[in-house]
């Protein structure tokens, strides 16, 4: 089917939105997933996609896990705190 | 401090009892992180200040838990805990350790970290205390070439932890290691790659007496018991009032259901009315044990007061079956988990989430049939308002018959 959404593009939607909030917002793998079955609509995207989506992300090291609190998803960065 | 004394934790290091100051202490022997760590203690204890940054981006490549982020505020005065990172890793589980799996461990540890440990932490797991960033990825490395994986952290399924069970205890109602190993096995996305609004504990506890307190601190606590009746060897109850047990005062006066009577040669359950607390059981282990049937009443929702109060599980299934493959266990979390993810807020924990939102609208929401078991408090009112579940217009109905 060529309108069946593949890994890659939800990552690339995923990463896409990280980067976009970055700075201005912490995001959770559950808002990554709200977001991205809303843009796509329920019927192409599902949560099984986009676990396969954030696995993909966090894999590759495009994405990385941070903690403040509660678990967000990342772009790579050096942390203030650690020094050079 | 930075020159070396540290008067006011030699204080704690004075009593008769093992302090935590004389490990670290040991440890600076031959660690120079130790050392500094003392230091930095020190200088807390005199300014009255923690010196520590919780969090941050540390992991292992593909794990968003077992890495707990530390820096020191002050690199400048104790360089060696500037970077100061907890790991946690997976305990084998109830406990049970080879000697060289402790060594190998320590090795490990030792070569790339601070040296120190806690075993356990209040999850479970073993905690390895203090290294920096660029040592992570080679003992993670090392670990798993020795068959040890990291346990959770952050917002995700925190490492499954059970009492000894069936291994060294004869109340165990259900086999708690072999759940827990398959828990763990079973959910090692939701272990290692955290997706929740926060995070959720698994504790498995063979009896009622729940040695590992899952009742206070685990999200679900599956705490062994049992549907049929206790078994009573009524020559062995004989024996211990000869013995000079004082039955009726001891063990039926301190029944929270006050559901047992003795009149000096036969002690007499109503079943019915029993709570099921093991306090009999304990008293007289030799004359009482749990009944046939076994399994284990799942509960829901306790935590620690870390961001509300301190809350402890309710009941939502009263008995359950705990056999593999744990499908009914399993679809029972997965429904859980879809809603609280779906409608839990950030840092709400799943017992806070049923708070607010009500016990009922939760129950109807997972399709669990509200039962008088679910109470707050033993001999309490339901949660559940019955006449909620009255379709609209049924009472019309009925005043039209009358």
């Amino acid at each position: 089917m060529a309108d069946e959404l593949t890994v890659e593009q939800v990552a690339d939607a995923m990463y896409n939105m990280i980067k976009s909030a970055m700075g201005e917002k912490k995001l959770k793998p559950m808002d990554l997933q709200k977001a991205m079955i809303e843009h796509f609509g329920a019927d192409r995207c599902d949560k099984k996609l986009c676990k396969e989506a954030i696995k993909s992300l966090i894999d590759s090291s495009r994405c990385v896990y941070t903690y403040f609190g509660g678990s967000f998803i990342e772009i790579p960065h050096e942390e203030g705190a650690a020094k050079g | 401090m930075a020159n070396g004394q540290t008067p006011k934790l030699d204080k704690l290091d004075k009593g008769p009892w093992p302090s935590f100051v004389r490990e670290i202490k040991r440890a600076a022997e031959k660690s120079p992180m130790s050392k500094d760590l003392l230091g930095l203690l020190e200088l807390s204890y005199t300014e009255k200040i923690g010196h520590w940054k919780h969090g941050g981006i540390v992991g292992v490549l593909g794990y968003g838990g077992g890495v707990i982020g530390r820096y020191t505020d002050v690199p400048d005065k104790f360089p060696n805990v500037e970077h100061f990172h907890t790991m946690r890793i997976n305990m084998p589980t109830g406990w049970f350790y080879t000697s060289k799996a402790l060594r190998t461990i320590c090795d490990i540890w030792e070569k790339h970290g601070s040296g120190l440990t806690n075993m356990h932490g209040s999850t479970g797991d073993i905690v390895l205390l203090g290294t920096r960033t660029e040592e992570l990825e080679p003992i993670f490395s090392e670990l798993t070439k020795e068959g040890f994986d990291l346990g959770g952290s952050g917002s995700d399924v925190r490492t499954p932890s059970a009492c000894v069970g069936p291994a060294r205890c004869e109340w165990a109602c259900y086999d708690t290691l072999a759940l827990c190993y398959d828990l763990t096995m079973t959910y090692q996305d939701e272990l290692h790659r955290p997706a929740f609004p926060y995070k959720f504990k698994f504790k498995c506890a063979g009896c009622p007496n729940d040695c590992v307190a899952s009742v206070a601190r685990a999200d679900m606590s599956i705490i062994g018991t049992w549907r049929d009746d206790i078994q009573v060897d009524q020559s062995a109850v004989k024996e211990y009032s000869d013995k000079g047990l004082n039955i009726q005062k001891d063990v039926c006066g301190n029944c929270p259901a006050k559901c047992m009577d003795w009149d000096g040669q036969k002690l007499d359950i109503d079943n019915r009315s029993c709570t099921r607390c093991m306090h009999c059981i304990n008293a007289m282990p030799k004359a009482l044990r749990p009944g046939k049937d076994r399994g284990a009443c799942i509960m829901l929702g306790s935590k620690a007061p870390i961001v509300e109060g301190a809350q402890l599980s309710s009941v939502l299934i009263p008995f359950m079956k705990m056999e593999p493959p744990y499908q009914e266990l399993k679809d029972l979390c997965e429904k859980i988990w879809d809603l609280w993810c779906e409608e839990g807020k950030s840092r709400e924990r799943v017992g806070e989430f049923i708070k607010r939102v009500g016990m009922g609208n939760f129950l109807e929401a997972i399709d669990i049939e509200p039962s008088p078991y679910q109470v707050a408090y033993p001999r309490d009112n339901p949660y559940i308002f019955y006449e909620e579940y009255f379709e609209e217009g049924d009472d019309e109905e009925e005043a039209g018959e009358e």
